[in-house]
């Protein structure tokens, strides 16, 4: 291009807008475009349910606190990673994930798997007071969640929310929050919510299998 | 020549005002935050204090309050200045002012008590997010109806920039926060999973290309020529990284996903796009340096142009180590530890809040009818409080980066993992403690600054101070040069 080709663009704002929006533009139609193209293919298979009442309002919780800050959901293909968090993450298990929670700092560890790992009894006192139990620990202490209700009806909303994005709830799913809810703290919402990852929305073991025995990115010993 | 209109430096004052106070609440939750994570106990309980609920607000303050406010004052003060004519239409102006420090406040608020979407650099929730892309479609207005009665009719290159920084941020702003309201205080997105992750770093990524990036290079190439007293280096340079710089920057987000459930491909083309951007980013960095060659000497005597250089020369070295951090078996090491927080930082406080400072301490003397800042000695104190915070700050979370990375994928001979997690929090704790006392040096720095702008205030806020009139041009000749001779 000669120079009197861009001075025409530099003396006039309208070619100069359009034709930054465009370049803008392409990138991401590249990337993102795909993506969604795959991302839509990915599925939960049969048996795969999206978050109940009390998990998601653990989530929502989590959400609120800005968990995600300080611990990524997301167990990257190393092996160093699998070896200390278990089995990578993968797409299936964050297809219910609005927004997703992988999260980008570790300042303390991964969460994808930590379901199952501690009893419920440990989270409980480790969220209120992390000291307690490891005393190291840098974690901010959160004491309100034990004595702050959960508001049924309000779930039940987000729940039908969530049907209209998409999220196969049925009417007696939504119909049931109000039950699964009573009387429960958002202490008991969270731990349902941690003690579910990794294990309530993992694929089917064969699957597993499978996906185990296929190749690990390599690190360096 | 007599002139009968004159430039609106009100709007201009405004945004220096109010980058000045949200610079310093920012950088003190930032300060207050980082001493969280030194000390635990200051969380004292209380959830709006609470680390996690915390660094979103100072995230927000420091990039979008303090930044914003002065990217738009700068913009409104450029555009002017460049294209010869008054801001157009007064009112828009002065409400996309006052509109931007009620999201601004709005955000600052909501995020403590809990309501937030946890994207980050987007956790206002759905309410804010209109009335943001409401105030941002104004703030584009303005800008471009002042283009348009410019009366010099090459457009300036810092105004591209500004451009591009408004079309591309509202572009970002209203793909990423697509979503479904459940209620007043809470929305879902209507992505989920992977596609919201790259989305979200689509968004997280250009957000800071083009608010961090573009924006302040707008600022950067009218207040640096300003500063050196001479004309940009080269300008067929910066045509050239201007287009590479804004097509190139859209591909790169997915370097924030590598290893992770994002297909594998996006991840390399993420990778290749980052390292391509180091040209049109060590580009810039180098036509605004060596726009001072010749004038070097000013350094001696003006420490706004101290500020500017040394906001370069950390543009050239963050980039750079943006892209190499981008290279994946680097990534492997650096992601989720705190070299990503000593990148960004190196890119803020050294790129981004050295230029802006440069850029105020050159624009407020103008703004405020001044000859110069009241204290000069005040600006170089703040410029050695600032760098030093800095390379404190940075040197400090660098180390602990490091430290993480290695500690977390040491093997025993036998194949299994050294280090426990907690042994990688022990390992960097006093480097934590280092990195508040670095953020503390470059916050009171800040109040060095705004002391130093309130005395130079001194006639705007007795009202006494005259407009500066639009040096209207006489009609010129048509621009075509005279024709080569013939040769013979």
């Amino acid at each position: 291009m000669a120079y009197r080709h861009f001075e025409f663009i530099e003396k006039h704002a309208w070619m100069l807008g359009i034709l930054t929006a465009s370049m803008v533009s392409l990138g991401g139609l590249a990337e993102i475009l795909p993506t969604f193209v795959e991302a839509n293919r990915v599925k939960l298979e049969a048996g795969g349910k999206p978050y109940e009442p009390l998990r998601l309002a653990g989530r929502d919780i989590y959400v609120r606190e800005g968990c995600y800050l300080c611990h990524s959901q997301m167990i990257r293909a190393l092996r160093f990673e699998t070896q200390r968090y278990g089995r990578f993450s993968t797409a299936e298990e964050s297809v219910y994930d609005r927004p997703f929670q992988w999260g980008s700092k570790r300042t303390g560890p991964d969460l994808a798997r930590v379901g199952g790992k501690y009893s419920d009894d440990w989270q409980r006192v480790h969220l209120t007071e992390p000291r307690a139990v490891v005393p190291q620990s840098n974690m901010p202490a959160y004491p309100w969640l034990a004595t702050a209700e959960i508001d049924a009806a309000e779930i039940a909303a987000r729940m039908r929310t969530l049907r209209k994005l998409g999220d196969p709830y049925t009417d007696a799913d939504i119909a049931a929050a109000a039950k699964a809810l009573d009387g429960r703290t958002e202490l008991d919402a969270l731990v349902a919510y941690l003690q579910g990852l990794g294990v309530a929305n993992e694929p089917r073991p064969a699957e597993a299998n499978a996906a185990a025995t296929a190749p690990v990115a390599r690190t360096s010993p | 020549m007599a002139s009968t209109e004159y430039y609106n430096d009100r709007v201009v004052r405004l945004f220096l005002l109010a980058a000045t106070v949200w610079g310093i609440v920012g950088m003190l939750l930032g300060m207050y935050a980082a001493a969280e994570l030194a000390w635990p106990g200051l969380n004292l309980g209380i959830p709006w204090v609470t680390f996690s609920r915390l660094r979103p607000d100072h995230t927000f303050g420091v990039i979008f309050a303090f930044g914003g406010s002065a990217l738009m004052g700068t913009c409104y003060y450029v555009v002017q200045r460049t294209g010869h004519c008054r801001l157009a239409w007064d009112r828009v102006a002065e409400c996309t002012f006052w509109g931007w420090q009620l999201v601004c406040v709005l955000a600052m608020v909501t995020m403590p008590l809990g309501i937030t979407q946890s994207k980050e650099y987007a956790e206002p929730e759905w309410f804010i997010d209109i009335l943001t892309a409401i105030v941002w479609i104004s703030f584009g207005a303005v800008f471009f109806a002042t283009l348009a009665r410019r009366r010099i009719r090459h457009i300036y290159v810092a105004n591209w920039y500004y451009g591009a920084f408004i079309i591309a941020v509202g572009l970002l702003h209203v793909v990423n926060n697509l979503a479904l309201p459940a209620s007043l205080t809470k929305s879902y997105p209507i992505y989920s999973g992977v596609a919201d992750a790259m989305v979200q770093w689509w968004y997280g990524h250009n957000a800071v290309a083009f608010f961090l990036t573009a924006g302040f290079l707008g600022m950067m190439y009218y207040f640096v020529p300003r500063q050196a007293q001479q004309p940009l280096w080269s300008y067929r340079f910066s045509i050239v990284n201007f287009w590479a710089l804004i097509s190139i920057y859209m591909w790169a987000g997915s370097h924030h996903l590598m290893y992770t459930a994002l297909p594998d491909w996006v991840q390399s083309v993420g990778m290749a796009f980052s390292l391509v951007l180091l040209m049109p980013s060590w580009g810039s960095a180098a036509n605004g340096l060596l726009t001072f060659n010749g004038s070097w000497h000013r350094l001696r005597s003006d420490p706004a142009a101290k500020f500017m250089v040394l906001a370069l020369v950390f543009y050239a070295a963050s980039t750079s180590e943006g892209s190499m951090m981008a290279i994946k078996t680097v990534n492997s090491l650096s992601h989720y530890t705190d070299w990503t927080i000593a990148h960004v930082h190196s890119g803020s406080l050294g790129w981004v809040a050295m230029i802006t400072i440069g850029s105020l301490y050159a624009m407020a003397p103008r703004a405020l009818g001044r000859p110069e800042m009241h204290s000069r000695k005040a600006i170089e104190l703040h410029f050695w409080m600032h760098t030093a915070g800095t390379l404190l700050y940075v040197a400090a979370m660098w180390i602990a980066g490091v430290t993480e990375g290695m500690m977390w994928r040491a093997t025993q001979p036998d194949g299994s993992l050294t280090h426990a997690f907690i042994d990688s929090l022990l390992a960097i704790k006093p480097l934590y403690v280092l990195r508040w006392s670095g953020g503390v040096l470059i916050w009171l720095g800040m109040w060095v600054m705004a002391w130093n702008l309130w005395y130079t205030a001194a006639d705007a806020r007795r009202k006494v101070i005259l407009p500066v009139p639009v040096p209207i041009p006489e009609p010129v000749s048509p621009q075509t040069p005279a024709p080569l001779p013939v040769a013979g």
